[in-house]
């Protein structure tokens, strides 16, 4: 099975860690990814802010791209923001033909054109029902017993495309967790917002969000992720945020296509732990004599 | 679906911005719901529920002086609870577009940033996180901004999760031509 791939411009630097997984699990799920060639920015929250043609043109010309390779395929998209983005553009083109004329007189500048008919899918969403748990179990050759996982969705990948989870109790991740042989840490902050763009416009707001998120995963031995923006904001400020409120809310911040490849065994290499931001002795302790 | 009431047609929103942001508000009933689920609104000036009454009353100059908007982080939560199914977070975007245009300066930190992010973009058509920032850096102008992102730039040097790059100042960019025709195509609306 094939999909499209749009990374996003977060997986190349602060995010590599998440390109990194998510190729190699799929590779180890047997599904192939065609990264679109010359992909570039989905316009992330910005773009909306200076035109709202800008902001759809952006995506539609990724989207673009996909159609004219030739291949047939859903767009596998591991951050949310970029999701919600050509998933919006995909809409909006193919519901309104003044938008659709308008994105392609825009378009053909770069001689390309967009009807619509690519379907946007996000990383959770294809590893929650096209892989499913079951397929996680199957191949399952390290078991994590005792590992607690409280599952982040954030905003964007729930709200306001409802597409494949509950946009207010969300439980995809649950069976997927489940399948590792950890447990699920049941709180009730999976779809909070992390603050998004205003950890860098609007700090100490975005920081108590934070806080409250890691307040209430006391008692969990991991965070689990599903987008880069969530994972640098909940990884990155811990030490001040610690200071902040008084005590310490220090914890591991994981992507999901990380867990899911420990208990896969997929090498460390294609993991990439070393580059997250967030990992505690303990955590790390924990995994290392789980591997023994 | 709540999000299928997009906020007017793309360049419609050239003519008259914020009788367009008005139309799309008719419908509040002022109900709360919105407030009610914001997880910025306890540090708005003006809540949610205040801002569309607003519109509504056509209060532009308080609402331009209000920084509420800038707060919104986009979680969609508004939009997705609206018992009246309006496009509540592609409102906030909209009054963020009048006032970037129309240069309110209500704000100073945030029409910059999202600025610097959308050049580095024009310039590369990928976000170029160390070079966006800088652009960001430059136009604040306040020497303490940088110093603030100084330790997280360290971690992410240190990882190779970022390049430093200064600004490229030559002209012409990846994107260049499609930015142009799109600021052409909506000038003509």
């Amino acid at each position: 099975m094939k999909y499209f791939y749009y990374p996003g411009c977060s997986l190349e630097h602060s995010a590599k860690e998440y390109d990194l997984s998510t190729r190699a699990l799929m590779r180890l799920l047997g599904r192939e990814l065609l990264e679109i060639e010359d992909w570039t920015c989905c316009g992330a929250s910005a773009a909306d802010t200076a035109s709202r043609l800008l902001s759809i043109v952006l995506p539609a010309r990724n989207l673009a791209l996909a159609q004219k390779s030739g291949e047939t395929a859903d767009m596998l998209v591991p951050c949310s923001s970029c999701y919600l983005n050509l998933k919006r553009a995909d809409q909006l083109i193919g519901r309104d033909s003044q938008t659709r004329g308008l994105v392609n007189e825009a378009l053909a500048e770069e001689g390309l054109s967009y009807g619509g008919g690519v379907r946007v899918r996000h990383l959770l969403d294809v590893l929650a029902n096209d892989i499913g748990a079951g397929a996680i179990a199957e191949g399952l050759k390290q078991s994590l017993p005792g590992l607690r996982v409280a599952p982040y969705y954030g905003c964007q990948a729930l709200r306001p495309f409802a597409d494949f989870d509950d946009p207010e109790q969300p439980h995809s991740m649950d069976s997927l967790i489940e399948a590792t042989g950890a447990s699920v840490f049941d709180w009730s902050m999976g779809a909070k917002c992390c603050g998004a763009g205003l950890m860098t416009t609007k700090k100490e707001l975005a920081q108590e969000l934070v806080a409250d998120l890691l307040d209430a995963a006391k008692g969990a031995d991991c965070i689990v992720t599903v987008c880069p923006m969530c994972q640098m904001n909940l990884e990155a400020g811990q030490k001040k945020i610690s200071r902040m409120r008084g005590r310490p809310l220090e914890i591991s911040i994981v992507y999901l296509p990380q867990l899911l490849g420990l208990s896969l065994a997929m090498s460390g290499g294609g993991l990439r732990l070393d580059l997250n931001l967030a990992l505690t002795r303990p955590f790390k302790q924990r995994l290392a004599a789980m591997a023994k | 679906m709540a999000h299928s009431q997009a906020l007017g047609a793309p360049g419609h929103s050239a003519r008259d911005p914020f009788s367009e942001i008005s139309k799309n508000l008719r419908a509040c009933m002022q109900c709360g719901t919105c407030t009610g689920s914001c997880g910025s609104a306890a540090k708005m000036d003006y809540t949610p529920r205040q801002v569309w009454r607003m519109v509504q009353s056509g209060l532009k100059e308080e609402l331009f002086t209000s920084r509420t908007f800038w707060l919104c982080s986009s979680c969609y939560y508004c939009t997705l609870r609206c018992p009246r199914g309006l496009p509540l977070t592609d409102t906030m975007a909209a009054l963020k577009r009048v006032a970037t245009a129309e240069k309110y300066a209500n704000d100073r930190k945030s029409p910059p940033f999202y600025k610097a992010f959308l050049d580095s973009v024009r310039k590369y058509g990928r976000v170029r996180e160390a070079e966006m920032m800088t652009r960001y850096f430059l136009a604040v102008k306040n020497p303490a901004l940088p110093l603030s992102f100084v330790p997280l730039g360290m971690k992410l040097l240190a990882k190779g999760k970022m390049e430093l790059q200064l600004p490229g100042v030559s002209r012409g960019g990846k994107l260049e031509r499609l930015y142009k025709k799109v600021m052409e195509l909506e000038a003509a609306q």
